[in-house]
């Protein structure tokens, strides 16, 4: 039988692993963006593991709000990185120091 | 029972290289590609855990919009992929190694008895997974839903005006301008008799032609 455990583990090494790629890619926006939609994924992940085991329908509902929001934050992540290469034709990490902090 | 754990392990290994791969492969379009996959994968996994609409909602919203718009993006900028990829070999040893540690961590926290449950016999809800859901939504949680609408509409507000390009060559209208126009801006009244008389009468609306 798969175990709730089971579960848990799949999404904390799933979000170990996007935790590596913000760690090593530091230098691509764009591949930032979806190491974020992948630690999101291990996290819906969780919550329905946790909904499905414990015989509780909030965690899907949970689930769906922050797939909402998600998508919300990539779309304007994409247009600011659009925003960035029409401006200053690159999307380095290197090249955004304008606020000089 | 046993088919079951199969289609668990089968996913979470395509589910973990895909993944590895989305960090780690050199183009960022087969990076967005291996992230489909992901999502794919993902979307199995919780078809086995009872959650049918979301695990469509899952595959619609996500490899059919974000991810498709991802891809759009990837491939109408021009990346310099040399340059973006700096220091990746450099700290790669010590991310791995990091990594690593923090699964052992994780597994060691996540592998007691007290999260070894089981699949739990009697369902949580009765009928279809999405009239449960429905009913949830709009029932107990109507207000966070309308809110989640407002998000999705500041979004694309957002999103929209800031791309948007200010077009020069499309004809519009001032408004301001138009308000502070008069007649004398806009009317010029020459004389057109033959011989030109003093100028006091070119000043009188009804004296010359225009």
């Amino acid at each position: 039988m798969v175990t709730l455990s089971d579960f848990l583990v799949l999404s904390a090494i799933l979000f170990t692993i996007s935790a590596l790629g913000i760690f090593i890619n530091r230098k691509n926006l764009i591949i930032l963006l979806m190491c974020i939609e992948l630690m999101l994924l291990a996290v819906n992940t969780n919550f329905l593991a946790f909904s499905y085991f414990l015989g509780d329908l909030h965690g899907q509902i949970f689930v769906f709000f922050v797939l909402t929001v998600a998508a919300a934050e990539s779309s304007i992540g994409l247009a600011i990185i659009v925003l960035l290469m029409r401006n200053r034709g690159s999307i380095n990490v290197q090249d955004i120091h304008e606020l000089h902090g | 029972m046993q088919t079951e754990k199969i289609f668990f392990y089968l996913f979470a290994a395509i589910l973990i290289i895909a993944a590895s791969m989305v960090v780690t492969v050199r183009h960022s379009v087969r990076a967005a590609l291996f992230l489909v996959l992901a999502f794919f994968t993902s979307a199995g996994l919780w078809l086995m855990l009872h959650a049918e609409f979301l695990a469509i909602l899952l595959v619609l919203v996500y490899v059919g919009a974000v991810m498709v718009l991802f891809l759009f993006v990837v491939m109408s900028v021009d990346l310099d992929q040399g340059r973006l990829r700096e220091g990746f070999g450099r700290h790669m040893p010590l991310g791995l190694v990091i990594t690593g540690i923090v699964i052992a961590e994780m597994v060691a926290i996540l592998n007691i008895d007290a999260l070894a449950l089981t699949a739990p016999e009697t369902p949580a809800y009765s009928g279809s997974n999405v009239e449960a859901i429905g009913r949830l939504m709009f029932g107990e949680y109507i207000y966070p839903v309308e809110i989640a609408s407002v998000i999705l509409l500041v979004g694309i507000i957002a999103a929209i005006s800031m791309t948007l390009r200010g077009r020069r060559q499309s004809r519009y209208i001032s408004v301001s301008e138009q308000l502070a126009a008069n007649k004398r801006d806009r009317l010029r009244v020459v004389d057109l008799r033959d011989p030109p008389v003093d100028p006091s009468v070119t000043d009188d609306p009804g004296g010359g032609q225009s």
